[in-house]
């Protein structure tokens, strides 16, 4: 198994990419929960 | 430190690890573009009958964008070998080296899916298939297929463009009707002189790397010409809402002016001489254009909320 060191150029670009993701992720799942809300609450009303 | 396997990504010259940052994949959605699909499908989805709750409109609108710029993404994967040579695109994120071709495709395949399937399920899956056709038709047909082999590539190929007001329509009525057709139309048309005004004042670019736009395959003369056409054709259906009766006769004026404002635009191409180095007339049409389908589709929207506004306070009065 081999090793190696990240540049400080490739950790900042990674941890801007995982910081997007995450975001991204995070937005899927309100996303998701507010649709379910919305498809349930018209379902009740008709 | 990092863990490395077997990959492909390791080569004589070491491991090869990404610095692309997130701005740098923002920017194979080419956002520019995606504004004009947001707007022209928001355009749609307000002009349809009928509602549709805002959130799951948000949605999907953001469907919309995200697929538009997934086909943006597959376009630059691509076109990465031309991208490199033409001074307007040497500096996307796959000829500067910032994202590697096959991390370009990755995501253009995963946003795709996801943008349509979201659609689908969220919407419906009429559009749905009106955002995976788009997406196929821009990739596939356009990027793979025409631009490389005929000069009427973005006229064909415009369709691709044109389709977002009709998948607004489609979010809220789950149908296509001819208003929705005549939204299409719009763009489609408007296109042609939109993209043969770029491609003249950018002809050595398009010529360099063999792409056979018009001005290189059939000269400035022809160009122009058919550049005057479409924008007459333009003009004529940005008038048809009013005609149709789906828009007011106050946005018939608007578009009346609107229309022959680009007609002017593309007179002064017709005029400018040939061989001209600064293409200033052409560049004009090029600004002018942009502000057209934004004025017409602003207007467009405008009316119909109006008119709208108009009938409730009627009925309560």
């Amino acid at each position: 198994m081999d090793l190696v060191t990240l540049t400080p150029a490739q950790k900042k670009s990674r941890r801007g990419r995982n910081i997007a993701l995450g975001v991204v992720l995070f937005g899927l799942v309100v996303l998701f929960y507010v649709v379910t809300l919305i498809k349930f609450s018209n379902g009740m009303v008709q | 430190m990092t863990v490395i396997d077997n990959h492909e990504a390791i080569g004589q010259e070491g491991v090869r690890l990404s610095e692309a940052s997130a701005r740098d994949f923002f920017e194979l959605l080419k956002p520019r573009v995606m504004s004009l699909v947001v707007f022209t499908g928001l355009a749609g989805m307000v002009m349809a009958p009928g509602h549709i709750n805002p959130f799951l409109g948000f949605i999907a609108i953001l469907c919309i964008a995200v697929g538009a710029g997934a086909s943006g993404a597959l376009n630059m994967w691509y076109d990465a070998d031309i991208d490199a040579v033409m001074t307007r695109t040497a500096t996307r994120p796959i000829p500067a080296g910032k994202i590697l071709p096959q991390e370009a495709l990755a995501f253009g395949l995963v946003l795709s899916a996801f943008s349509v399937c979201i659609l689908g399920l969220v919407i419906n899956w009429l559009s749905a298939g009106l955002l995976a056709f788009t997406i196929f038709f821009y990739a596939v047909i356009y990027t793979m297929w025409l631009k490389r082999s005929t000069p009427q590539n973005i006229v064909i190929g415009g369709a691709a463009g044109a389709f977002p007001p009709m998948i607004g329509w489609a979010c809220v009525t789950n149908g296509v009707s001819i208003e929705s057709i005549i939204l299409f139309l719009i763009t489609f048309l408007w296109t042609p002189a939109h993209f043969w005004a770029l491609a003249l004042f950018k002809m050595r670019d398009y010529g360099a790397v063999g792409v056979p736009m018009l001005p290189n395959v059939s000269g400035e003369a022809t160009t122009k010409t058919q550049i005057v056409i479409y924008a007459c054709l333009t003009a004529i259906i940005g008038v048809v809402p009013t005609i149709a009766g789906f828009a007011s006769m106050a946005y018939g004026a608007f578009g009346t002016a609107l229309g022959l404002g680009f007609i002017w635009y593309s007179i002064g191409v017709y005029r400018m001489p040939e061989g001209d180095e600064r293409m200033l007339p052409a560049k004009k049409l090029f600004a002018f254009s942009i502000l057209y389908l934004f004025a017409i589709f602003s207007a467009l929207m405008i009316d119909h909320l109006v008119t709208t506004l108009w009938l409730t306070a009627g009925k309560v009065a």
